[in-house]
């Protein structure tokens, strides 16, 4: 059982650096931003293979991450230059990843066993490999959270946030909100490319499908994060996109581990974000019903 | 300071909904004139001041601001000269962030925006001094977000941004008419003060003809994309709402038809 928690925290740990990418495009940017399913597997895609051909594994996971902007460039080039609506975008950016990560990998997936990792220097000082993914993942994070932290206090930062909010009032005072939108998607597919290239050294593959749903799973922790951990301030806000990507992931070894199918997984996975999201609906049916109730009495 | 030459606006081109929105207008404001603008359901009024501030681009004709062509230039570009007061309280502001970090965007109107923190110390305190002039409490409240004010309290905030810095325009696009009439009646005056203070140059739409002869030292009326009326200095403060009326029955041969103006 234990086993299986430090598992589930360290996956957890691995896509909480998506999640926090998705939470950029879905959250401040108010953008459904689909081509993070490319994104993600085009990360895992780059960072096997240059490990493969001999590349130290940290710069390979560099170079996924910049693989992952230069992708979520196109998708804001496509969205603000060509007027393209923003999910078709996405969808466009992600369709053509998909042939571009089987010509980066060569074919469909790559095998990383007996490679060194980013994890092998944590494991040579005698940690096993899931207390290695924890310690780094750890460390990934805590970076990942203290940059974005400082980053959006920024004056681009709040640039950035006002566009999400009020693009109107964004471009009345003075602010390029095409490039905002643009340089948001960047910072965000950049994320989920190294989460991509972590979660491949993790299980050592990477596929070619690894992408799919992941959308779904990255807005599952959003709202969960939300939902159970608050969203105060800013750094809470970060903190509960943590919490909620582990959460989600102890929650998933959970129902496999009580006897659900693995097959059936995604399909759990979008009902409960289909729930979470029709919240606000059911409790606009509940409130009257609860004032009509109370008014009765 | 604004000059607008014989500006045309077609929207819907080739389309059955067609309509020639502005057709050659041609305005001159001096710095410190603050023009009130009067006129019928859709006469033009917002089109004009969408078409300055840049939101919309101009078939023909040319803007240039304190002698600058701005024409080709996109919205956040004109920006840094021009402060704007939308009718609807929740365009003027960003409803998720706070008073301060509202009031940061807009002291950088204008500006390059760079990896600096985007609100220093030193200005919390010159923002707290400025929303205390208000006298709406809002003073005590920076960090607050500003979805949770009234729209009079943020429209008097978008007022306050866009007088942060010294705007060469100042748009007001009947920003009170949202507002109940108490609340309506205080932000003008605001926009009042800090328009004389500053000695803005300020294009303020109304639909209130009391309103447009009360404030302003020149009062435009528009019809149907055209301007029809330009009242100013002392014929202006001798104007009346009759006046205005009769006036307009003579240039346009219509009766004025804009139910909002009549009963206010």
């Amino acid at each position: 059982m234990l086993q299986i928690l430090l598992g589930a925290i360290s996956l957890g740990l691995l896509w909480a650096v998506m999640t926090i990418g998705v939470y950029i495009t879905y959250r401040i940017l108010d953008i459904a931003d689909l081509s993070v399913e490319g994104s993600i597997a085009m990360g895992a895609a780059i960072a096997a293979s240059l490990i493969y051909s001999g590349m130290n594994p940290f710069a390979a996971s560099s170079i996924a991450l910049f693989g992952g902007m230069g992708a979520g460039l196109v998708t804001g080039l496509l969205h603000t230059k060509l007027k393209i609506p923003a999910l078709l975008s996405g969808i466009l950016t992600m369709i053509a990843l998909y042939s571009i990560n089987l010509r980066i990998m060569g074919k469909a997936n790559l095998s990383l066993l007996r490679m060194d990792t980013v994890y092998t220097k944590f494991e040579e000082f005698g940690l096993n490999h899931s207390s290695a993914v924890i310690l780094f993942g750890l460390l990934c994070v805590t970076g990942v959270v203290g940059i974005l932290y400082w980053f959006f206090g920024t004056e681009i930062g709040s640039a950035i946030r006002a566009t999400g909010n009020n693009s109107q009032m964004a471009r009345a005072q003075g602010i390029n909100t095409n490039n905002m939108i643009i340089l948001g998607l960047v910072i965000s597919n950049g994320l989920v490319a190294l989460c991509g290239a972590l979660i491949a050294q993790s299980q050592s593959f990477a596929d070619v499908q690894m992408g799919i749903g992941s959308i779904v799973i990255g807005l599952a922790s959003v709202i969960i994060g939300e939902v159970l951990f608050g969203k105060k301030n800013f750094f809470t806000r970060l903190l509960s996109l943590v919490l909620g990507a582990i959460t989600y992931r102890i929650i998933i070894a959970l129902v496999l581990k009580m006897g659900m199918p693995a097959n059936d997984l995604k399909m759990f996975t979008a009902i409960t974000v289909a729930i979470a999201l029709s919240l606000p609906v059911f409790r606009s049916y509940l409130i009257p019903f609860k004032k009509s109730i109370k008014g009765e009495l | 300071m604004l000059t607008i030459n014989g500006i045309s606006k077609k929207f819907n081109i080739g389309t059955i909904n067609e309509k020639q929105a502005l057709t050659n207008v041609s305005l001159t404001l001096e710095e410190g004139d603050f023009i009130t603008l009067i006129g019928g359901n859709g006469a033009g009024k917002s089109t004009l001041l969408n078409c300055v501030s840049g939101v919309h681009g101009v078939d023909q004709g040319s803007i240039l601001i304190d002698g600058l062509d701005v024409t080709k230039l996109s919205e956040h570009r004109r920006a840094g000269s021009i402060g704007r007061v939308f009718q609807d309280p929740m365009m003027g502001t960003a409803a998720n962030m706070g008073i301060e970090e509202n009031l940061a965007l807009a002291f950088r109107r204008g500006q390059s925006r760079s990896l600096k923190w985007g609100i220093t110390n030193k200005e919390r305190e010159r923002y707290r001094e400025y929303l205390s002039q208000l006298d709406l409490g809002l003073e005590n409240r920076l960090s607050s977000k500003v979805g949770l004010l009234s729209g009079g309290q943020r429209q008097a905030l978008t007022l306050l941004m866009a007088t942060l810095i010294r705007p060469k325009i100042l748009l007001l696009d009947e920003h009170t008419a949202a507002l109940d009439p108490k609340t309506a009646e205080k932000v003008l005056q605001l926009s009042d003060q800090y328009i004389k203070e500053g000695n803005l140059t300020t294009l303020m739409v109304t639909h209130n003809m009391v309103n447009a002869i009360q404030y302003g030292n020149r009062l435009i009326m528009m019809h149907e994309g055209r301007i029809i009326l330009d009242i100013r200095g002392e014929e202006k403060q001798r104007l009346t709402v009759e006046d205005l009326l009769c006036r307009f029955g003579k240039v346009s041969g219509e009766v004025f038809a804009n139910d909002r103006a009549l009963l206010s």
